[in-house]
């Protein structure tokens, strides 16, 4: 039984597109406050089982409850929705639209604050279409945030933005986590989810395949660490004593739960250690290691 | 239904096509462009034939005048309508009329050819007959052509205007954005149909009185009347243009379905040609386009000036498919 802290309960939702099969029968709760990451690669599922929660897409099986209660027009009032990608009215300004948007909901917040949270002052007068991608994002989350919702969807909410936009835009996400909001948010970046969520769905064809905590998952799924050289410090044959060597992007890994001894081999095999890197594991790599799949594969 | 999210949608619509200049001035430039050609392209005269038409009672052995009916290069049509042919000279569609029954002419007062025939009929009989005035301009092609411009502007901006726009939104996901807000459907589509109702009226008005003033059209009927016609002309063709893109979400297939309406409605519906001498089957066929009902109550108001009750077919025929496509149109409609 859902408790008072549960806001979302998600049981064995599943969605077909004729023989596809998109959202496999998943179950999940979400609870109030916290900031919820779907993990996956492109046609993992993420965006159809967030339409589905956001009341948009009709599931072919299993429940949502929202507090309790199956999704009705109340939740529409108090779920704010940024899709993966929405084009706007062209010839109309930041300004405007947010006012066009601020009308369709019987309540809402002043946009003034609005401008504020989200940083639009420098736009609000300029055309939807001569926003950049960041300005439009931000522009986005505000409609996304005008009804004042209690919990927010956010599909792919910084694909194709530069690293620096990015990161302001975590800024602006984090700040809704602390006003109390929920947030749900597809990515397919591991920085993006590790930065921003307290708990991390991966999928993959449709199913969960992980969840936790960022950390939690880290810490179940993996003991050791990354050895990284680049490959020209390498030589071409060396002896690598049974440990296991990737070769990618013009570095060596060597993944290995006694640095020491991957250390010692190097030595021994006249390596220099001048460039020589220790990292954790990421969740890139539980990605990896759990769907055989780079994230950001396009295919 | 809610006004305000009504309103607001208005609101952003209208904003939106109105600065958009480029659609906006080719809404408005377009009809001028080809009104203006025509006009200029009639303008000058052609054979200079002299008509007059004769009126006199069947069988009678007139004799009265019978010296003016000697003048050669002159045209006598006989004919057994007095009131019809008033109206002729009224419009310059006859240069005088003769009664030979009561042996009175008439003549319009603003017609050269109607002055000239005058000093010969003058010249050869006297005064016997009794001088009947009437004024009014010539119904050149460019008068007939008018409404028929006008409702093809129409049916273009509305047909495209809202059928492409609505396509585009749905591709581009203005209209799934929408969705997830309270708007309701039939809120959203009142909005387009009210916006665009106001767009294309405004720009019949400029159109018509911004041509009227270099071209100077005939007008016969109230203005009321005509303006009544372009808006059920105008609402019934938004709805088509609404029902056609109902649904999909492809630009190329709402293209062609509008390229397939548009086409053959402007060449069945008679803007540029009376279909008087088509076959009955083509005059059918027409008449399942609003277009046509546009056109002919148009030109029924402007150039004899038709009473709304004379028109009931036309309006009947409006107000139904306008039912029909609206009706359709919001039943079928997608979102997404």
């Amino acid at each position: 039984m859902a408790n008072n802290e549960t806001l979302l309960i998600i049981e064995q939702l599943s969605k077909s597109f004729g023989k596809l099969i998109a959202v496999d029968g998943i179950s999940f709760h979400i609870r109030r406050g916290s900031c919820v990451g779907l993990l996956g690669p492109n046609g993992a599922g993420k965006t159809t089982t967030v339409e589905m929660l956001e009341g948009i897409k009709q599931p072919s099986g299993g429940t949502i409850l929202y507090k309790g209660n199956p999704l009705d027009a109340d939740f529409r009032q108090e779920a704010g929705i940024m899709f993966q990608s929405t084009a706007l009215p062209d010839f109309i300004t930041a300004y405007e639209t947010l006012k066009m948007f601020r009308d369709l909901y019987p309540r809402s917040i002043p946009i003034e604050q609005l401008v504020e949270a989200c940083s639009l002052q420098e736009f609000l007068d300029r055309d939807a279409k001569r926003l950049s991608g960041g300005q439009r994002q931000r522009l986005l989350l505000a409609i996304a945030l005008i009804n004042d919702p209690e919990i927010v969807f956010l599909d792919e909410p910084t694909t194709g933005l530069d690293p620096q936009a990015r990161r302001n835009f975590w800024k602006l996400i984090r700040e809704i986590g602390e006003r109390g909001k929920t947030v749900v948010l597809t990515t397919h970046y591991m920085e993006e989810a590790y930065e921003l969520c307290d708990e991390i769905l991966i999928m993959d064809h449709g199913k969960i395949i992980a969840e936790g905590t960022p950390d939690s998952l880290l810490a179940k799924h993996f003991n050791d660490v990354v050895v990284q050289l680049p490959a020209d410090d390498l030589p071409e044959h060396f002896d690598a004593r049974d440990m296991d060597i990737f070769r990618a992007n013009g570095s060596v890994e060597i993944v290995t739960s006694d640095v020491n001894a991957a250390i010692e081999m190097l030595m021994s095999n006249h390596v220099s250690l001048k460039r020589l890197k220790v990292r954790q594991r990421t969740l890139e790599d539980l990605f990896l290691e759990l769907t055989g799949k780079e994230l950001r594969d396009e295919s | 239904m809610s006004p305000k999210r009504l309103l607001a949608v208005f609101i952003a619509r209208n904003k939106e096509f109105l600065r958009d200049r480029s659609a906006l001035a080719w809404n408005i430039l377009f009809p001028v462009l080809i009104v203006g050609g025509f006009a200029i392209a009639f303008s000058g005269e052609s054979m200079d034939v002299y008509k007059v038409a004769l009126y006199q009672d069947k069988g009678s052995e007139q004799v009265a005048g019978q010296e003016f009916l000697n003048t050669e290069y002159i045209q006598f049509i006989e004919t057994d309508d007095l009131d019809h042919e008033i109206t002729n000279v009224e419009r310059h569609q006859v240069d005088m009329l003769l009664d030979r029954n009561t042996q009175r002419y008439w003549v319009n007062t603003t017609s050269p050819k109607g002055y000239m025939l005058e000093r010969v009929l003058k010249g050869t009989i006297g005064n016997s007959f009794k001088r009947q005035e009437v004024t009014g301009g010539e119904i050149r092609y460019v008068d007939w052509l008018l409404p028929g411009v006008i409702g093809m502007n129409m049916m273009f901006s509305a047909l495209f205007g809202v059928g492409y726009v609505l396509v585009r939104y749905r591709k581009n996901g203005v209209l799934k954005r929408l969705k997830a807000t309270p708007l309701s459907a039939v809120e959203f589509l009142t909005a387009q149909v009210a916006s665009r109702m106001l767009l294309i009226m405004a720009v019949v008005v400029v159109v018509y009185f911004g041509t009227d003033i270099f071209v100077d059209f005939a007008m016969f009927g109230s203005y009321f009347n005509l303006f009544l016609i372009f808006a059920l002309g105008a609402i019934s063709l938004v709805s088509l243009g609404l029902l056609i893109a109902s649904r999909t979400a492809s630009e190329e297939f709402a293209g062609g379905m509008l390229n397939v309406i548009s086409w053959p409605m402007m060449f069945l519906s008679g803007v540029w040609f009376s279909l008087e001498g088509t076959a009955p089957w083509v005059q059918k066929l027409a008449l399942i386009f609003p277009l046509t009902h546009v056109t002919s109550a148009a030109r029924a108001i402007m150039i004899d000036g038709a009473s709304l009750s004379q028109l009931s077919g036309h309006i009947i025929a409006l107000l139904a498919m306008t039912a029909v496509f609206l009706l359709l149109g919001a039943v079928t409609f997608k979102w997404e």
